[in-house]
């Protein structure tokens, strides 16, 4: 076989049925198991990334539902304390960590190189990885709630509380350690999605040509870089406390129970931005379809996004307003958390402007997106009220600030995320969903949603604390109480409803084409569902809108190129382009399946298992396995042009 | 109808275009925010009130040894950088030699710091600027770990021939990474053994 | 006060912003028939122009409505944030798992402990420091200002006035293990020459009758002491509230049980079935013991 030249100049030619077949055969993802654990797709990475985060939002759905039966009166015993706590701790640490993170990298993942015009992502085995670390990292944190000990004080973990002092069982140490390997499946993600952000862009995709999704996703992949080294530390640094006998969180040992509190949210801030960002953008990508015209204010949307979270970096006191912290710093934090919502207001106006200039199709996935807008506006103005220090000094740590993050996180995360399985599904798998169910799903969501969290907003004025496992009969919070568990209960049903739609499409769903939706980015310009190499050549974009651009009357004569371009079919090869202006410069050679991603995501799961254990021979083992299985991926491999060229070297 | 593109297009891990090194300088950003935050702690604890002589424990850090350590470190990534250009102008075994030095000179970095880790006057537990101490400087022993496991696998690979002038971007991406942790260690080092004598301490 | 009408404000702003958006929405979305949807084949599109100015007029309103609402959110940070005369009384409070310990300081140096019950005068300011015992909580009476976190390590400082006599319900804001539910108080405003009686009142020790004290004193003491300190007497544990003038509360086990007789014998018996994972334990007794000491309780006044 002819090693790989150093250089080329590649064909420019039009797809083939010949050149399909070929292409799919070097792409296709083995069968049987061997496939199924080695396989770098990513499209079936996107995929079980959703399905597993919503695996994990219904089991957190579950937790919930049983916490809000103790909570729909006064002195009921239906859990006891142990139990309450429990429960609200994994089920806030199974909807941001679990499940609010990873729906979204399942959809960029899987939409991210058909938007850009690629074959895959910039570091296919990498994808892989962030998986397999995601789903061993999720069964490592339920292990200990299986077995009556999972985490118990708060999804926030604050010390003392978290210390072994207070908390001497395996509980927090199994939350610490699972949460660190987390955050390295999180963290490899992210960088992979800037990478193939700066690399992987098509020719003619100039970066203020990319959808919103793309400027979402990697707007919180930046931030997650900077981010997540915070909570792994603190994560860590707690371990080391509760079991090597450091002292930094011990303040009587002359350590400090703030510094957890600052490092938390310099990371738990930042976080919640990257969890909606992707959604927004996911909404901004989505609602322009239905609305028959391109998004208002594109470059202002981009900037807004970036803005958003470059600020979000600079709010994280506000979560700690009632610590004690100097006036200086209660008032800046103060002003930033208010100032912040301008380039939230910035998304609110560009969507409702697009919805009035344009002509609404009245789909579920409409539905979902329009409806977000009226939810995010009721999540950011709570925000903006608890952003104000003397006001936050009486809703903090009440319900006011549960109903506002569930605004925000159910509005902005869950309903554009249910939006948007509504508008993709038919490019995932060739069929349409049910609209009419889908309907019922939309109202029996937003009714249920809506009666079950705007209460809150009631309760916590009312004066109703957070984290508590029951309250007194003369409090006056049971009935706001009951319709919240009512309203709770209904949107669960609303939850039911689209799994159910889900189910039943992929059976007898009507037969999806390539664009059911007419609708303008690259993806729809692929069968559904998509050939395993996405694009049988890479296409040249030359506007936001590919394939609108010939009914938008664009002055400008430069036409996108879909079913003609660069042929890169020696082997599985992917094109490289430059960060700015999209040039090609480099021809990539892309790893086929292979075994080591999973191998080593396994392998840091035992180390993780040996340090919860304290089996320090396991731990061992799990860093030997872990060298083994970097040294079998970074050996340098002729196939994918990484060495010298032998033939040619003599 | 096939035609041919105007330009050579570089096929395969090229240089600066490898998707690997990309994706090592955001590795590297987001290891420079961890030790941004371990920092970060030691100023944070530095402020808060400390008996006289506990922060640091036993009074600063005797400086001459880490500053020959500082030297030896900053040597080893001259040698790294050395190796770089060699093999950028085909030099194979400058490559060997230049990767080699410099893994010796970061394993006796390791050896001279583990001496000064037995000659401190504390143990891990003893007091927060003790945990302060040996949780930073131990979690950038451990990069120099990997780092030194780096070039030696670098070095290794090299002598099989494996890179060329055209081919070696695993020397870069190494290479960034080894020259990242000794960065690091100035800012380490400012913070344990320069700090102190400016006045931050108890 | 300031904050009233802050809160006020801001509530108002945003109650009109959720109006406002919902409108435009409604409006947007109703104002043309809809297109209908015919899966697979090209519909209709619109020009990509227009909306712009809209976007930058309401973004322009968005920034006047967020400065206005910084500058009032900072000067009444500023105003509130040391209050307009000295301090007439100064209380330390420190929270424990699952009550509130109080302590009164004053300025020759006499103070007294007491719990879950804090007296102060009408009219005047009174500082709080706060203090963490074990692990964090917050204190907050609602109606009379905002929450203070009590943080092992630190003193925190706030102060209140109540500008009326009254009772004022108060909870724990911090979640702080098993029990945070149940870690209620209450502050209770009383003029002035009433406050100083009940100052006068707590520095003594209770005077028990003797026949009581014969019967429940040293069965307290044995049993209960280790825990719990009682003026007076040889009672003088720290770990449990400071039981001197038990009877003159109006609730038991940090405000969760009306301060009744029977309510008190249930506590003793069975402190786990009414909040269960506090730190009181179950002590055995005989029945001459429990009543001996319940007697004895009853009579600390």
């Amino acid at each position: 076989m002819a090693s790989t030249d150093y250089e080329r100049r590649p064909t420019v030619d039009t797809e083939t049925p010949d050149l399909a077949e070929r292409l799919k055969r070097l792409w296709e993802t083995a069968p049987g198991l061997y496939g199924w654990l080695a396989t770098v797709d990513h499209k079936e990475i996107g995929l079980r990334y959703i399905i597993t985060a919503f695996v994990f939002l219904i089991l957190g759905g579950i937790e919930a539902l049983v916490f809000r039966l103790q909570l729909s009166w006064s002195n009921l015993h239906i859990l006891t304390p142990e139990q309450y706590d429990q429960l609200f701790t994994v089920h806030g640490m199974t909807m941001i960590f679990l499940y609010a993170g990873p729906v979204l990298s399942g959809f960029s993942n899987y939409l991210w190189p058909m938007l850009l015009g690629a074959r895959d992502m910039a570091l296919p085995r990498l994808n892989a990885l962030s998986y397999w670390i995601y789903l061993f990292a999720g069964i490592v944190l339920y292990s200990g709630f299986a077995v009556g000990f999972g985490p118990n004080v708060g999804w926030f973990n604050y010390v003392p509380l978290a210390a072994r002092a207070y908390n001497d069982g395996p509980n927090i140490d199994v939350y610490a350690l699972g949460m660190v390997l987390l955050g390295i499946s999180t963290t490899v993600g992210s960088i992979n999605f800037i990478v193939t952000f700066l690399r992987m862009r098509c020719p003619g995709m100039s970066i203020n040509r990319v959808p919103i999704l793309v400027w979402g996703t990697v707007t919180a992949s930046a931030a997650n870089i900077f981010a997540i080294p915070a909570v792994s530390l603190a994560f860590l640094l707690l371990w080391m406390d509760r079991n090597v006998g450091t002292h930094f969180f011990d303040a009587t040992a002359g350590g400090s129970a703030m510094l957890w509190q600052h490092l938390f949210w310099m990371f738990g801030h930042p976080w919640v931005y990257a969890i909606v960002l992707p959604a927004m953008g996911m909404v901004s990508d989505g609602l322009p379809v239905f609305c028959r015209r391109p998004l208002v204010g594109y470059s202002v949307v981009a900037l807004a996004t970036v803005a958003t979270m470059v600020l979000g970096f600079g709010v994280w006191v506000h979560h700690m307003f009632a610590t004690g912290l100097p006036g200086v710093s209660l008032s800046f934090f103060s002003a930033a958390s208010i100032i912040i919502a301008l380039p939230s207001a910035v998304g609110v106006f560009a969507w409702l402007a697009t919805i009035w200039t344009g002509r609404p199709v009245f789909t579920t996935a409409f539905l979902f997106f329009a409806s977000f807008i009226l939810l995010f506006t009721i999540g950011g103005v709570s925000g903006y009220m608890t952003g104000s220090v003397p006001v936050d000094w009486q809703l903090t740590d009440t319900y006011f600030v549960v109903a506002h993050l569930h605004y925000v996180l159910i509005g902005i995360n869950v309903f554009p995320v249910v939006g948007a399985a509504y508008f993709w599904f038919p490019k995932f798998f060739g069929r349409l969903m049910d609209e009419r169910l889908g309907r019922w799903n939309f109202w029996t969501m937003f009714a249920g949603f809506n009666i079950g969290f705007f209460p809150m907003h009631i309760s916590g004025l009312l004066g109703m604390p957070r984290r508590i496992y029951t309250y007194g009969d003369g409090m006056g919070w049971n009935w706001v109480n009951l319709i919240t568990t009512i309203g709770s209960f209904l949107f669960a049903v609303g939850v039911l409803l689209f799994v159910w739609n889900v189910v039943k499409s992929l059976r007898n769903g009507a037969a999806a084409g390539e664009n059911p939706w007419d609708a303008p980015t690259l993806e729809w310009a692929t069968s559904s569902p998509p050939p395993p190499y996405n694009f049988a050549v890479i296409p040249t974009v030359a506007s936001r809108h590919p394939l609108w651009e010939d009914r938008l009357g664009r002055a400008d004569p430069q036409r996108s190129v879909v079913g003609h371009g660069l042929v890169l079919a020696q082997g599985r090869e992917a094109l490289g382009t430059t960060p700015l202006d999209a040039e090609p410069n480099v021809i990539l050679k892309m790893p086929a399946d292979t075994l080591v991603p999973v191998c080593l995501a396994l392998a840091m799961t035992v180390l993780t298992g040996g340090l919860i254990l304290v089996n320090w021979l396991v731990a061992t083992l799990g860093i030997v396995l872990i060298a083994i299985a970097i040294g079998a991926w970074l050996w340098p491999s002729a196939t994918l042009g990484e060495t010298a060229e032998v033939s040619r070297d003599g | 109808m096939a035609e041919r593109l105007q330009q050579h297009l570089p096929v395969g891990a090229m240089d600066t275009r490898a998707s690997g090194w990309w994706a090592m300088i955001f590795t590297v950003f987001t290891e420079a925010s961890l030790f941004v935050y371990l920092l970060f702690s030691y100023y944070y604890l530095a402020v808060q009130p400390h008996a006289s002589g506990t922060f640091p424990e036993g009074g600063p850090p005797p400086i001459g040894i880490a500053s020959l350590n500082t030297a030896i470190l900053l040597l080893s990534s001259v040698a790294v950088g050395w190796a770089q250009l060699g093999i950028e102008h085909n030099k194979k075994w400058r490559l060997v030699i230049g990767l080699g030095i410099g893994a010796l000179l970061g394993s006796i970095f390791l050896a001279i710091q583990w001496f000064e880790w037995g000659d401190r006057p504390f143990g891990l537990s003893s007091t927060p600027y003790s945990s302060l101490y040996f949780v930073i400087t131990g979690f950038h022993m451990a990069h120099v770990v990997v780092g030194v496991l780096i070039l030696l696998a670098l070095t290794w690979w090299s002598k099989l021939g494996y890179f060329n002038s055209r081919r070696f971007a695993h020397i870069h991406i190494g290479a960034l990474y080894w020259h990242f942790v000794d960065a690091v260690w100035i800012a380490v080092f400012f913070t344990f053994y320069i700090t102190p004598l400016l006045g931050l301490k108890a | 006060m300031p904050v009233v009408w802050l809160t006020w404000g801001v509530l108002l702003i945003s109650v009109a912003v959720i109006v406002i958006i919902a409108g435009l929405l409604g409006a947007a979305i109703w104002r043309r028939p809809g297109m209908p949807v015919v899966a697979g084949e090209k519909m209709a599109l619109l020009p990509d122009e227009g909306g712009l100015r809209w976007l930058w007029l309401g973004v322009g309103l968005s920034t006047a409505v967020l400065l206005i609402s910084v500058i009032w959110t900072v000067k009444v940070l500023a105003d509130i944030q040391s209050p307009a005369s000295r301090p007439g009384v100064i209380i330390e409070v420190t929270g424990r798992q699952w009550w509130w310990q109080v302590r009164y300081l004053s300025a020759d140096g006499r103070g007294f402990y007491t719990a879950n019950e804090i007296h102060i005068p009408v009219g005047e300011i009174v500082r709080l420091k706060l203090l963490g015992g074990d692990v964090i909580h917050s204190f907050w009476v609602p109606q009379l200002a905002g929450k203070m976190d009590a943080i092992p390590g630190q003193i925190n400082e706030t102060w209140i006035e109540a500008s009326r006599p009254g009772t004022y319900q108060g909870q724990c804001t911090e979640y702080c293990g098993a029990e945070h539910s149940k870690m209620l108080f209450q502050v209770v405003a009383q003029p002035r020459a009433e406050f100083r009686a009940w100052w006068k009142r707590q520095l003594s020790s209770p005077s028990v009758p003797a026949s009581v004290a014969a019967n429940g004193e040293k069965s307290f003491v044995e049993n209960c002491g280790g825990c719990h300190s009682v003026r007076g007497t040889e009672a003088a544990g720290s770990l449990g509230p400071d039981l001197s003038h038990l009877m003159q509360r109006r609730t038991l086990a940090s405000g969760i049980l009306p301060n009744e007789p029977s309510m008190l014998a249930k506590w003793i018996a069975d402190p786990q079935g009414l909040k269960p994972g506090n730190l009181m334990p179950a002590v055995k007794l005989s029945q001459t013991e429990r009543a001996g000491i319940t007697a004895y309780l009853l009579a600390l006044n």
